[in-house]
């Protein structure tokens, strides 16, 4: 019997998953080690898409041209990639935003994290093998994108947000459509829940897998739906409020653990799904108080040249928090822009909550943190 | 169609030329490699989805380079990605095409001129059918795409891919 | 809930006078410039004293200073459970670009050091893993220095047009 253990190969095997793979969200490699099916160790391998966004920005001859680069960072949330950079530009220049600017930007913001959303549900059910939630998804999608559209002209990356204001003005009938859609896609959740999250299935592949407890969260810098699944309530929205959050009446979802442990890859999905519903309520409170008229270029500067200085502002994109270190020089480009963004650091988790795991489930583990690689590898 | 010469009719015959036959089967089920890079591979994924539906044209997404006719490279391609992207398509069987989806990987696009690491131009790795332009491109500009290319495998011939044949003497 | 200068009034209290300073530009935000060498001792007190508790470090940038010659990192620090913020700067030469690594003490440092070391070169004492992140590991130079030079080649592919 001993002889037969002995001759049991028992070395550990490496294999690479990407940067070519159907499940890494772009191009991602993961080093994995393993021991048969269980994996000892990863070592996520990002720069696949390093577009040099921070050459970029201090390349630019105008602090506004540094805007569609921010579109392209995190191109599944452009909308809140602009939003963030203009609220430090804002703050940096104290430059005082129009309330009607304000509103439109919060409804926007909002539409695009329920469009981020739809899509890394959709992306993470096909993940872990259900292919028609994504089609759902996606249906829902379109017609946020069609709102987008009619406004700024562009399906997927915007240049809509401006230094002080907006482009230009919303399309006459955003309003309807807007409250057109809200009222299509409060049932569609539901159809979702029916459909993904609560099936059997699905939960038997999400529960209890890629457990991230709260101390580990907070110390690894999480932030986001991830922090959110662990049990912590912790949103910018509420609990550093940029714009004009404070006016509006939502709650937090965090993860309780429903399904199973507490911080599990369910529970980071369903903080997802709850967060569309309170995205929901913001955008019809918004669309109530929205100023009728108001110019929304006035405050927009002329020409943008900062005095030596450095501020770093923080948003909440719906991956996380989203923070731009802008540093100045009494020039017309800036001397540094540093994008931290919230997918890098959440992937930086990955060797944490998928050690010990199987290989399957470590898809679902990254499906779960929904990462955007553009964002990643900036 | 113009492709059936003759039918006979109890006994289900169809007589064709090879070439058409061969192109009209090729033309009609062009499975691409499921494949994204950066932004244009959220387009890409919306043109397969439930509004455009790919799947109308034959075009199917593989998960496996060997599986798969046509490579869509959609997005930025990185210097760290390059020597990947080449390796892909060697890993493609023949007939293979490639279509450039959106600026970055036709030419660098908005990264062209401080882009490090970008490489500005995907045909500087692998050559390209098909340029679909836009930052990133509408999903029906990548339909146009396809239809581009269905278009192009239409006028093959058997033996060499068109535009190559013109390029080589010792067969005429 | 402190502001920065309480906050520096109280590391001056742990820490001795004129070791620390607090900067400002013209405008924006303050900064507590720190000395190279504390800044792990400085990092670890600021986390775990019951006063301050800095439990997450939001973002740490890399930067470097042409004319001064001198590389930068900014730490941005942030307390949830008492909710005030911190900015930390440490310049060292470009020739000597050695800081000590904060890894052990917020690991959000471990991802964002390499990163700073990739784009600007700072050497990072004591990290455990400290090599390119975002670029591949043969490239030459750091792109993020003010005087970099594209390389024309890499591997044998241009990175011009």
């Amino acid at each position: 019997m001993v002889e037969i253990l002995d001759n049991i190969d028992q070395r550990e095997m490496v294999i690479n998953m990407g940067p070519q793979h159907p499940s890494t969200h772009g191009v991602l490699r993961l080093e994995l080690v393993l021991d048969g099916e269980i994996i000892k160790k990863v070592t996520p391998n990002i720069g696949y898409l390093h577009r040099c966004f921070e050459k970029y920005a201090e390349q630019m001859d105008d602090y506004s041209k540094v805007i569609p680069y921010t579109d392209r960072m995190d191109y599944v949330s452009a909308i809140n990639q602009e939003h963030g950079y203009v609220l430090a530009m804002e703050r940096l220049l104290e430059i005082d935003v129009p309330e009607r600017v304000e509103y439109i930007r919060v409804i926007m913001a909002e539409l695009q994290r329920i469009a981020s959303h739809l899509l890394g549900i959709g992306a993470f059910g096909l993940d872990l093998g259900a292919f028609t939630p994504f089609l759902y998804c996606f249906t829902e999608r379109e017609k946020i994108l069609d709102i987008f559209e009619r406004t700024t002209g562009a399906r997927l990356l915007y240049n809509y947000m401006a230094v002080g204001g907006l482009m230009k003005d919303v399309h006459p009938e955003f309003k309807t459509d807007t409250a057109d859609f809200l009222k299509t896609f409060r049932p569609k959740i539901k159809e979702l829940n029916d459909l993904l999250s609560y099936n059997d299935i699905f939960i038997k592949r999400t529960a209890n897998i890629g457990v991230l407890p709260k101390q580990v969260a907070i110390n690894y810098g999480a932030s986001g739906p991830v922090l959110r699944g662990s049990g912590v309530q912790w949103d910018l929205r509420k609990n550093d409020p940029y714009s004009i959050y404070e006016k509006f009446d939502f709650e937090i979802p965090v993860g309780m653990g429903e399904m199973g442990t507490l911080g599990d890859c369910w529970d980071r999905y369903i903080v997802r799904v709850r967060e569309m519903e309170q995205s929901l309520r913001i955008i019809e409170q918004a669309l109530d108080g929205l100023p009728e008229e108001g110019d929304v270029t006035e405050a927009v500067p002329k020409r943008i040249r900062p005095k030596n200085g450095s501020i770093y502002t923080r948003s909440e994109s719906p991956r996380g928090e989203l923070g731009y270190y802008i540093e100045s020089n009494n020039s017309a480009s800036p001397y540094r822009v540093k994008a931290r963004a919230p997918s890098f650091v959440h992937l930086g988790m990955l060797p944490a909550i998928s050690k010990g795991s199987l290989i399957a489930d470590l898809v679902a583990i990254v499906g779960s943190i929904d990462i955007v690689l553009g964002e990643v590898d900036r | 169609m113009g492709m059936l010469d003759k039918k006979y009719h109890d006994s289900n015959i169809i007589i064709v030329g090879l070439e058409s036959a061969l192109n009209w089967a090729r033309k009609n089920s062009l499975w691409y490699e499921q494949f994204g890079l950066a932004c244009c591979a959220i387009e890409m994924m919306a043109t397969a989805a439930s509004r455009y539906d790919f799947d109308r044209f034959g075009i199917i997404p593989r998960s496996s380079p060997r599986q798969a006719d046509v490579m869509i490279v959609a997005g930025t391609v990185t210097m760290k990605m390059a020597s990947r992207i080449e390796r892909l398509y060697e890993q493609m069987s023949e007939p293979r095409y490639v279509i450039s989806m959106g600026s970055c990987s036709n030419c660098g696009g908005p990264y062209w001129e401080h882009g490090y690491h970008v490489l500005k131009g995907v045909d500087k790795v692998i050559p390209v059918d098909v340029y679909v332009p836009g930052c990133p491109p509408r999903p029906e500009a990548l339909l146009e795409g396809f239809l581009k290319l269905q278009e192009k495998i239409t006028g093959e011939t058997i033996i060499f891919k068109k535009n190559e044949a013109d390029k080589k003497p010792e067969t005429a | 809930m402190k502001k920065p200068e309480e906050i520096l009034e109280y590391l001056n209290q742990k820490f001795g006078e004129d070791q620390l300073t607090l900067e400002r530009g013209d405008i924006g935000e303050p900064w507590i410039l720190v000395p190279a060498s504390m800044i792990r001792d400085l990092s670890k007190f600021l986390r775990d004293d019951s006063e301050l508790r800095f439990d997450m470090l939001m973002c740490l940038s890399g930067l470097h200073y042409l004319k001064e010659e001198e590389l930068g990192v900014v730490y941005h620090l942030h307390s949830t459970k008492l909710d005030h913020y911190v900015t930390l700067k440490v310049r060292v030469p470009v020739e000597e670009p050695e800081v000590p690594s904060v890894e052990s003490i917020w690991k959000t440092a471990d991802w964002h050091e390499r990163e700073a070391w990739d784009m600007v070169g700072v050497v990072f004492d004591k990290h455990p893993n400290l090599k390119r992140i975002l670029l591949p590991d043969d490239w030459i130079g750091h792109p993020l220095r003010k005087d970099y030079v594209q390389q024309e080649f890499y591997q044998g592919i241009p990175t011009g047009e």
